[in-house]
Order: structure tokens, then sequence, then C-alpha cells
């Protein structure tokens, strides 16, 4: 039934996305290929060796479309990249906040601007190397989002924000895999990146100094203010009120009797108040931007399992929706390090209920 | 249909190019500069090769120095005279802000070592003046480099007149020549050009090999070191199959430039006028002062790429600019310099024919790009934007 559906694979250079091309391939899928230019790395003067869509990335990417022989393209995205993406990210570290841009750059460049491009050009889906899996429930009538497999590798967090239509017309291949078989797959094919390193910052900070980023993306400098403790009394002085993290615990400069944790940033008098870890506890957060994908806005009260960070295990906790597109989660044990800018995913079991944005 | 229409991307190789490069495989296969029989055949190939290109451009035979293509012959053109402004204290140099990346980038990295560059204005229509020439021109300036005609909206600038007035000053010429020769004629001598660059394979010869001329007095400074190939100037054995095939495939294009002129002019003009039914387009570039074959239009609220894929599904090969830069994907640095805006420029198609196009095949493209221009303004989101009047139309 999907005889002669074409897919178009937005392949990183990397193994997921290569492998995800050549599964399509072998279940006779008429695949292209295509790599998203975001930004320019080279000129960054950034060293070029772990960031994504580099001429080296696009040269692996074309070596692997060559040898699977489907069409491969590169497309410019870079202006759509700048506005959608760093300027939401350096807008939310500049008020206080602390975004995840690869959670924007699914939601606006892969499942806006690709799958536009992808329709246009006759393209029935866009696949990607994400490792989740989509669904089709024939009760609710809805498409479902739920976790890959690998509980290790599970992305199904940075795509909370997928609408049903675009779900309807994505494919993830890798979701039913674990990472450890991708790479021998892609031994297997004898692909140029099988032994490639996996991608782990930022892609448009490869060096991991985000703040250095802002300052030379924005030219501008951000002032030097205080740290102060919970009851005001000030502690030192900090950098600029970007360069910190709710949680963080290194690289604060200070000397302090016991160990002190970043609990709260305020912009208003440009202070960053530091506490005990214990502090840092939430009992309950609220999310905007919700977007439900399993149902649609509930009325009553929900049990969940809520994620506050990509990389954190889930919480048990009760949801409810508010106006607005706002929801609260109240978790049943507080949760640390709550941080405003990250995304609070609800899961059902291996389902994501939906998403949104901590405020 | 299968229409080729990006010939100043590249050319396919004529018969006459592809047989003399195999001839000259088969039967000249000697080093130019070895002593015996078999290299001296094939040093005197050589000497025809100069000499049949030299008599094309009107040039001295010794001032051909054989190179990998246009874009050495430009780097080694200009930094041959930097080098020497260097000497003399002369830092300045002319240019124009729409030239080929191969000349751009040599000059942006004069720019870093302490040469100063006028990039003159190019205005809306792609065409320089003499007039701009000579206002730019200091005390200080070694050289003029102009392109010949533009690769990408192939308008030609009045080369013998900024030739004159660089005599006039004792500046230095250099034009890239390398999307007219072979289509328009070219006359070193009657010009007042001190330097050109050609690449063969944009008149059915081959890739990989072009000429620098330079005419005499001009010291070149080496970009190669090594052998004494090409006076010391190029090191390294002659591509002499390649060499050979380009100066057969340009005495040919030169033989019938006139009825191919001719011809594909016709031909570029019902593409011109086919196109410009398609509301909310224009044709980059000046109307007349254009090479025969190259016709360049930006059309609002689409995106160039897809338009290429659509057309290429449709059989029709074309390109959005120059194919060099087409790694970079950002938008033409050539309609920016016309005064295009970012998103206007974005949207572009370049459609180069040659002799062997048909009048159906230009009516085929017309009605492909005006139904596939169509079909992307209906998906578009910028379009909607224009039509709603969110945005306003650049142009009407």
């Amino acid at each position: 039934m999907e005889k002669n559906k074409k897919v178009l694979i937005a392949m990183s250079g990397g193994v997921d996305s290569s492998v995800a091309a050549a599964l399509l391939k072998s279940e006779g899928y008429e695949c292209a290929g295509v790599t998203m230019k975001l930004y320019e790395n080279e000129i960054n003067d950034a060293p070029a060796l772990k960031t994504c869509c580099s001429a080296d990335d696009v040269y692996d990417a074309r070596s692997v479309a060559a040898g699977l022989d489907i069409p491969y393209y590169v497309f410019n995205f870079k202006d759509d990249f700048s506005k959608q993406v760093i300027d939401r990210f350096v807008c939310a570290y500049e008020n206080g906040m602390t975004p995840n841009p690869c959670i924007d750059c699914n939601r606006y460049m892969k499942f806006e601007k690709l799958h536009l491009k992808a329709e246009t050009l006759g393209y029935d889906y866009v696949a990607t190397g994400h490792y989740a899996r989509v669904e089709y429930d024939e009760g609710s009538g809805r498409y479902l989002l739920k976790k890959g497999l690998d509980a290790n590798k599970d992305q199904s967090y940075v795509l909370y924000c997928m609408t049903q239509k675009q779900l309807a017309h994505t494919k993830f291949p890798l979701g039913e895999y674990t990472k450890d078989k991708i790479r021998m797959l892609a031994l297997e094919y004898g692909f140029i990146n099988a032994k490639k390193r996996d991608s782990q910052d930022i892609c448009f900070v490869p060096d991991g100094d985000y703040a250095g980023f802002i300052k030379r993306y924005t030219g501008k400098d951000y002032e030097k203010g205080n740290f102060v403790s919970r009851d005001g009394e000030v502690l030192g002085e900090h950098k600029g009120i970007i360069y910190y993290t709710i949680g963080q615990r290194k690289g604060l400069g200070l000397s302090l009797k016991e160990p002190a944790y970043v609990c709260e940033k305020r912009l208003d008098t440009n202070q960053v108040v530091l506490g005990r870890n214990e502090d840092l506890y939430e009992k309950s957060l609220v999310a905007c931007d919700f977007n439900w994908i399993a149902y649609d806005r509930p009325k009553g009260e929900i049990r969940v399992a809520a994620k506050t960070r990509y990389s954190q295990t889930e919480a048990p906790a009760r949801a409810k929706a508010l106006d607005g597109g706002m929801v609260e989660v109240i978790f049943d044990e507080p949760v640390r390090a709550v941080t405003k800018g990250q995304a609070v995913v609800l899961y059902d079991g291996d389902v994501v209920v939906g998403g949104g944005r901590i405020v | 249909m299968k229409i080729y229409a990006d010939n100043a991307a590249t050319t396919k190789m004529s018969k006459t190019a592809r047989d003399a490069m195999v001839q000259c495989m088969d039967e000249y296969y000697g080093n130019p500069s070895s002593l015996y029989t078999i290299g001296q055949l094939a040093a005197s190939k050589l000497l025809e090769a100069r000499e049949e290109i030299a008599g094309c451009i009107n040039a001295d035979p010794k001032g051909i120095y054989f190179t990998s293509g246009g874009s050495e012959a430009d780097n080694q053109a200009i930094i041959s005279a930097a080098e020497f402004g260097r000497k003399k204290n002369k830092m300045h140099i002319i240019s124009t802000a729409f030239e080929h990346h191969a000349v751009l980038h040599t000059l942006m990295k004069l720019e870093r070592s302490g040469f100063e560059v006028t990039y003159l204005d190019v205005h809306e229509n792609g065409v320089v003046t003499p007039e701009e020439v000579e206002a730019a021109i200091r005390e200080d300036t070694i050289l003029v480099t102009v392109m010949y005609a533009n690769n990408e909206i192939g308008t030609i600038q009045p080369i013998k007149e900024i030739g004159a007035v660089c005599k006039k000053h004792g500046v230095w010429f250099h034009t890239d020549a390398v999307q007219a020769a072979g289509h328009v004629k070219i006359d070193v001598a009657d010009q007042n050009i001190d330097m050109l660059s050609i690449s063969a394979h944009k008149f059915h010869g081959p890739k990989g090999t072009g000429v620098l001329y330079a005419r005499a007095g001009i010291p070149l400074t080496n970009l190669i070191e090594g052998g004494a190939q090409e006076k010391g100037k190029r090191a390294g054995t002659e591509n002499l199959p390649a060499i050979v095939s380009m100066a057969a495939a340009l005495s040919e294009a030169c033989a019938g430039m006139k009825d191919a002129a001719e011809k594909v002019t016709a031909l570029r003009e019902r593409l011109i006028s086919g196109l410009q039914k398609i509301p909310h387009s224009r044709l980059n570039g000046d109307r007349q002062n254009r090479l025969p074959g190259t016709v360049n239009f930006c059309f609002e609220g689409i995106e160039g790429e897809s338009l290429l894929l659509l057309l290429d599904a449709r059989g029709i090969s074309a390109s959005s600019g120059s194919a060099c830069t087409s790694g970079s994907l950002d938008p033409s640095h050539v309609l920016l310099s016309l005064g295009l805006p970012h998103e206007v420029a974005h949207g572009s198609l370049r459609l180069s024919i040659n002799e062997s196009n048909t009048e159906e095949e230009m009516d085929y493209i017309v009605k492909s790009v005006s139904e596939v221009v169509e079909y992307l303004r209906d998906m578009s989101p910028v379009w909607e934007d224009l039509i709603k009047g969110r945005k306003q139309f650049y142009f009407e």
C-alpha cells in the first residue's frame, strides 16, 4: 500500500540519518536525501569538527546518498534558522531562561519548513533519524508520538511540538532499533560515517560556550551583577545573567562555606540568587504554548509522567489544562531544577501525551 | 523533452573538440619538453594550439599562458598585478561588485594584506560605465579588473572604452572573459586589454583548462612553482590533449560565431518575451547589452531551489545563479549588487541556451516555468502575504 510513496530524508551526515535513509530505501520507498544548510559554521571560526551541516558533513551525506543511489540535495535554510532558532535562543537567555534550541529547530525547521518544501516537491513523507515512533491509533483516529524503543536514545522529548498533520507525514525509521544496532547496520552498509561520534552540543555552539556565542552574535556586553543569597545578602559578583542556568554549581567563581547552586535569576535587579541543593526542588510548574498529541485538551486532571529536561528521568505527576494554552503540572514528589525555557513533556507509558514550555 | 539550458555553467564538448582531444591522446602523447622526436611533435602541437588561440583573440601567441581554467587565470592576473604594484607602492585596485568569486575572493585576500579595492556599482542594469572607472582611478591604482560578460545575468560591459580609459591613465586592465570567449568577438589589441581570462568548457571545450593572456611587458607572478613550462610562469607538464581540444573548440566557436549569435539571440528573445508574461517577474540585467544565450529572471514569492527541482522533473536543466556558488546557497551577490532585496534574489532562475536549442524547446521552457511558478506561488506563505497586502510587491 505504501508502494511508490516518496520520502525526503533529512540527512545531517551522521550515522542515524544515514541508516534511516538505507532502511527506507530497503523498504521500497522512493527516497531522496537533503541536508539543511542552517548556518555558516566554517566562517564562525569554530572548529568544524563536531558541528552539523559543515562541508565535511555534506560530503558524508552525499557519499551515503550516492552509495544508496538516491538523489541528494543541499537546501539553504540559513535565514529561517537564524530567525526561528538562533534569535529565539538568544532572546530566551536574555530573558533569564534556558532554552532548548533543538526543539525549536525540529518545530520550525524540520517539521514546518522542510515539510512544506517536501510537500511542494511532491513528497509524501519527511523522514529523520530521530529515535521515536509514530503510530496511528484507530480508536481515537489520531497519530500518536511514542518513545523510541531504545530507552537510552529516546528523542520523543524534542518532538513534542508535532501536529497531527506533521505526524501523518513523518517517518522515524529508527524508532524500533537500538543505537548499537544502528551502528552495526552502518558498518554493514559500509557507510563512510559509521564510526563518526554522536553530536552532543548545540550545533551552532560546538565549543559549548553559549554565552560567548551570544556575545558574538548580538555584539552586546552583558552587565555584571551580584550573586545574592535567598535572604538578599551579597555573595559576590557574577559575569552577566546569561552565563548561568538553574541548578548550576560549577563555574560560579566563588568560595563559599557550603556548595551553592543557582536557584533563580532576577532580571529586574540583575541578580543571580544562590541557595542550597534542597532549595532547587519544585512541587509544580506551569507550561505555556502547550501541544496536545494523544488527545485534545482534557477537561479534568490526568495522571502522567513528566519530563522536565532532555536527560532527566520522568516524575509521576498530575496535570490539568488551564486557559490560554497553559498547563499546570503538580509532581507527586518535588523535582529538582525545573527551569524556565525548558520543555515539560508528559507521558502515558510510551505515549507522548503532549508538551509545553516551562514559564 | 530533455533540455540542457545551463550552458553558462558548462557546455557539452563539441565533436570537433572531442576528436581533437582523442587524436592528441593517441598520437601526441609525448612530453613537449622532451628532446626526441615524439616530444618535438607534442611541442609543435602545443605551439599550434597557442597560435590558434592567439589568432582567435588577435593576441601575440607569446602572451598566451595555459592554465587549469578561468579561476586560475583570474587569480594569476590579479596576483601578478598586485605583486608589481606592491613594489611600486601602487596598492589600489578597481573592480566591480558583481565579479566572479575567482576575482572577488582574490581581491578580498589582497585587501587583508594591505591593498585597497574600489568596487564599482553596477547599477540596476548590470553595466558599469567607463566614466565611473575613470573617476575611480587614482595615482596609486595598479589594476582595473572588470568582467567582460557577467556569468549570472549575461550583461556585457563596455570593454573597449574601459580599456581606453585605463590606457590613458597608465593602469593595467584585466578582464575575466570566461563567459564571453567563443560567444562574442574579442580583440585584445583593439579593445585595449592587457590581461584576459578564458575557460575552455564554456565554449564546448574540455573542463579543467583555460588561458591567461598577458600582453608583453606584464611581469607575471607564479602561482605554481616547478618546471620551465609556459615560459617559467606556470609549472607542470602541459595538459596537451585539453589544450589542443580547447584550441579546436575556440576556432570552431569563433568561425561560427556570427550565425550562432544570430540564432541564439532570436531564441533568447523568444524566451524573454514568454517569461515576461509571468506576473511579478523581471528580467535581470540590461535588455540589449547581453550575451546571446543568457537569461536571468526573478519571480517574486518563490524559492529558486524548488523551481529548479521541479523544472528538473520536467526535463529542464537550469540554475538559480552561478554553479560555482551553489555550494553556499546564499542569494546571489550578483543579484544583490543590482539592488534586489534578499528575498527577491532568492527566487531567481538562470537559463543559458546555445545554438543547438530550438524554438519548440523555448516554448516548452516558457510553459513549464509559467506552470511551476504558479504552482509554487499557490504553496508559498510569502506569496500569500504578498497578495493579501501584508507585504509589498517589489515588481509590478
